[in-house]
C-alpha cells in the first residue's frame, strides 16, 4: 500500500499538484487518470522519488519515503519496478540482458538461478523466444512486455507504469493491460498506472484517482464510473461521441432491465 | 555570467561526490570499465596515430626552417622537437583532440540515456547512476589516455625524424645527437601528470554535460558542444597551472 498525504508540487510560480490525498491499494491496479497537463506524470514521479514534493508525504506501508536519505531511498527503490512510457530498454543489451541487468547489479544469485528467473519472467510476458533479440529488432508492444519483465525480475512490492498503452494498437494495449492486471494479482503487489486510455480505465481500473488541474476531481473504481454523479468525470471518460452513445445505450439497457 | 559559472562549478563538485560513491557491485563496474577502456583507448588509436604523425612532421619542418639560417647547430632541432613534444605537444594537443572525440561521445551517450529515460530506469532500480555511468569511464580514461599520450609522443618524434631525414633537412646522426642531448626524465613525468589531469577533466566535464542535459535534440547537441568547449578551455587552464607549478 502507498499513501499520498496532502501532496503539493510547484515549479516556480506554477502549482502542478494541489493537495493530493490518496491510498494506492495492494493487490489492485490503481490508476491515475486525467487530461494532459493534469499532473499525472508529476504525481507518478513523486511517488517513485524522481521528484520531491513541495509539501506532503509519501508512505510505503510503514515507511515515510519522503523522509529517507539518498542511500535509504535507493534501498527502498529495489522494491520497486517501473515500466516507462518509452520502455527505456538499454539499446546495447539484448532482451535477456535487459531483464538480467537488475539481478546482476543487486543479487548474488548463481548463473543458473538468474537464468531460471529470467526465463520465468520472459515466459510470463510471452517473450521466451525473443530473448536474444535487441530492442531495435522488436515491436513497441514487445518492448513494453520486456519492460514489464525487467520491472518484476527482482520481485518488487510496488509496480509503476507510465502510460503503458501509449503508441500501441487497441489489441496490443488490451494484452498489456491484462498482463499488468494478472501480475498484480499473481504476486499481490501495489500497482500504480498513469494513463489516459479509457479502455484501460474501464478494463483494469480497480482504484481510480482522477486529476484535474492538479486537484483530485474524483476517486472510485471502474464499476462506479458509469453511474458516478461527477460532471467532469463523465465529460472526461465519455469524451468521444462513440463512447457517449455506448454509455447511453448501456444506461437505457439497464433501465429496461429494471 | 560569473554567477552561472559558480552555480555550475558548485553543482559539478556536489555531483562529483556522488560519482565517487562506493560501487554497488564491483564486477559490474569492472565489466563496464573494460568496455570503456576498449572504446576510449583502442577506439582512439587511429586518430592519435594520425595527429601525432602530423604534429611531429610539421614541428620538425618548421623548426628546421626557423633555425636553418641561424647559428644554432642543426642537431638542436632534435633536442627542441623532443622536449616540445614531450612537455607540450603530445599531452595537450592529444587531449584537446580526444576531448573532441571522446568528450562529445560521452556527452551524447549519457545525454541520450537521460533523454530516453534510461537513467531514470536505473535510478528506479536503485542504481547510483552518476557513479555507475561515470566511474568506469573515468577509470578507463585515466588508464588509457596517459598511454595514448606516451604513444603520441613517440610517434611525433618518430615522424619528425622521418620527415626531416627524408627531406634532407639533416642527417640521422644529427637528429639522434639532438634527441639524446640534455634529456631530463622529469619532463616525461610532466607529460604523464598532464595526461592524467587532462583525462580527468575531459571525462568528468563531458559526463556532467551529458548527465544534466535537458529534453530535446537541440539540448543534446548543445550538451555535446559544451562538453568539448568547456573541456578544451579547462584543459588549457590546467596546462598553464601545471606548467607554472612544475616547470
Amino acid at each position: 500500500m502507498i499513501k499520498a498525504k496532502n501532496i503539493f508540487k510547484s515549479f516556480g510560480d506554477t502549482d502542478v499538484l494541489k493537495g493530493i490525498d490518496f491510498i494506492f491499494e495492494q493487490g489492485k491496479t490503481n490508476l491515475i487518470i486525467g487530461q494532459s497537463g493534469a499532473g499525472k506524470t508529476v504525481m507518478l514521479k513523486i511517488l517513485v522519488g524522481l521528484l520531491e514534493p513541495s509539501a506532503g508525504e509519501i508512505w510505503y506501508d510503514h515507511t515515510n519515503f519522503s523522509g529517507l536519505n539518498k542511500k535509504e531511498m535507493r534501498a527502498m527503490r529495489m522494491q520497486m519496478g517501473m515500466l516507462f512510457q518509452g520502455s527505456a530498454l538499454f539499446d546495447s543489451m539484448s532482451v535477456e540482458d535487459n531483464v538480467r541487468f537488475p539481478m546482476d547489479m543487486f543479487t548474488n544469485k548463481t548463473e543458473k538461478e538468474k537464468q531460471e528467473r529470467i526465463d520465468y519472467c520472459l515466459e510470463l510476458v510471452e517473450l521466451e523466444n525473443a530473448n536474444k533479440k535487441f530492442p531495435s529488432e522488436i515491436s513497441g508492444g514487445m518492448k513494453k512486455r520486456v519492460g514489464i519483465a525487467r520491472s518484476i525480475v527482482l520481485n518488487p512490492k510496488y509496480l509503476f507504469c507510465d502510460e503503458p498503452n501509449s503508441g500501441l494498437d487497441p489489441k496490443t494495449a488490451l494484452v498489456i493491460d491484462e498482463l499488468i492486471k494478472d501480475i498484480t494479482r499473481e504476486i499481490n503487489i501495489t500497482t500504480v498506472i498513469n494513463t489516459h486510455d479509457m479502455n484501460s480505465v474501464m478494463e483494469i481500473g480497480e482504484n481510480i484517482l482522477l486529476l484535474n488541474q492538479g486537484k483530485m476531481a474524483w476517486t472510485g473504481s471502474k464499476d462506479s464510473v458509469i453511474n458516478a454523479d461527477n460532471k467532469y468525470l463523465q465529460e472526461f471518460i465519455f469524451a468521444s461521441p462513440f463512447l457517449k452513445r455506448l454509455k447511453e445505450k448501456a444506461l437505457a439497457f439497464d433501465n429496461q432491465q429494471l | 555570467m560569473i554567477k552561472r559559472m559558480l552555480f555550475h562549478f558548485g553543482k559539478y563538485l556536489m555531483w562529483m561526490r556522488t560519482v565517487f560513491s562506493r560501487p554497488e557491485k564491483m564486477s559490474m563496474y569492472y565489466k563496464e570499465t573494460i568496455r570503456q577502456m576498449d572504446q576510449i583507448g583502442i577506439g582512439s588509436l587511429k586518430i592519435v596515430f594520425i595527429i601525432s604523425a602530423f604534429i611531429g612532421a610539421v614541428t620538425a619542418v618548421q623548426l628546421s626552417y626557423q633555425l636553418g639560417e641561424t647559428l644554432v647547430p642543426k642537431w638542436y632541432v632534435g633536442y627542441i622537437l623532443r622536449d616540445l613534444v614531450i612537455i607540450e605537444m603530445a599531452p595537450t594537443i592529444t587531449s584537446l583532440v580526444l576531448a573532441g572525440k571522446i568528450g562529445s561521445n560521452i556527452a551524447a551517450e549519457i545525454g541520450g540515456m537521460r533523454q530516453k529515460e534510461h537513467i531514470d530506469a536505473m535510478e528506479i532500480m536503485g542504481v547510483n547512476t552518476a557513479s555507475y555511468l561515470v566511474q568506469p569511464k573515468l577509470i578507463a580514461a585515466l588508464l588509457t589516455i596517459p598511454m595514448l599520450v606516451i604513444l603520441a609522443s613517440a610517434l611525433s618524434i618518430g615522424s619528425g625524424f622521418m620527415i626531416s631525414t627524408i627531406t634532407g633537412s639533416f642527417t640521422t646522426a644529427e637528429f639522434l645527437k639532438g634527441l639524446t642531448s640534455f634529456h631530463l626524465p622529469y619532463n616525461v613525468w610532466i607529460m604523464v601528470v598532464k595526461a592524467v589531469v587532462f583525462a580527468f577533466i575531459l571525462t568528468t566535464i563531458s559526463s556532467y554535460h551529458g548527465y544534466f542535459v535537458k529534453a530535446g535534440s537541440i539540448a543534446l547537441g548543445k550538451a555535446g558542444t559544451d562538453a568539448v568547449v568547456y573541456s578544451n578551455i579547462m584543459i588549457l587552464v590546467a596546462d598553464y597551472i601545471i606548467a607554472t607549478l612544475m616547470v
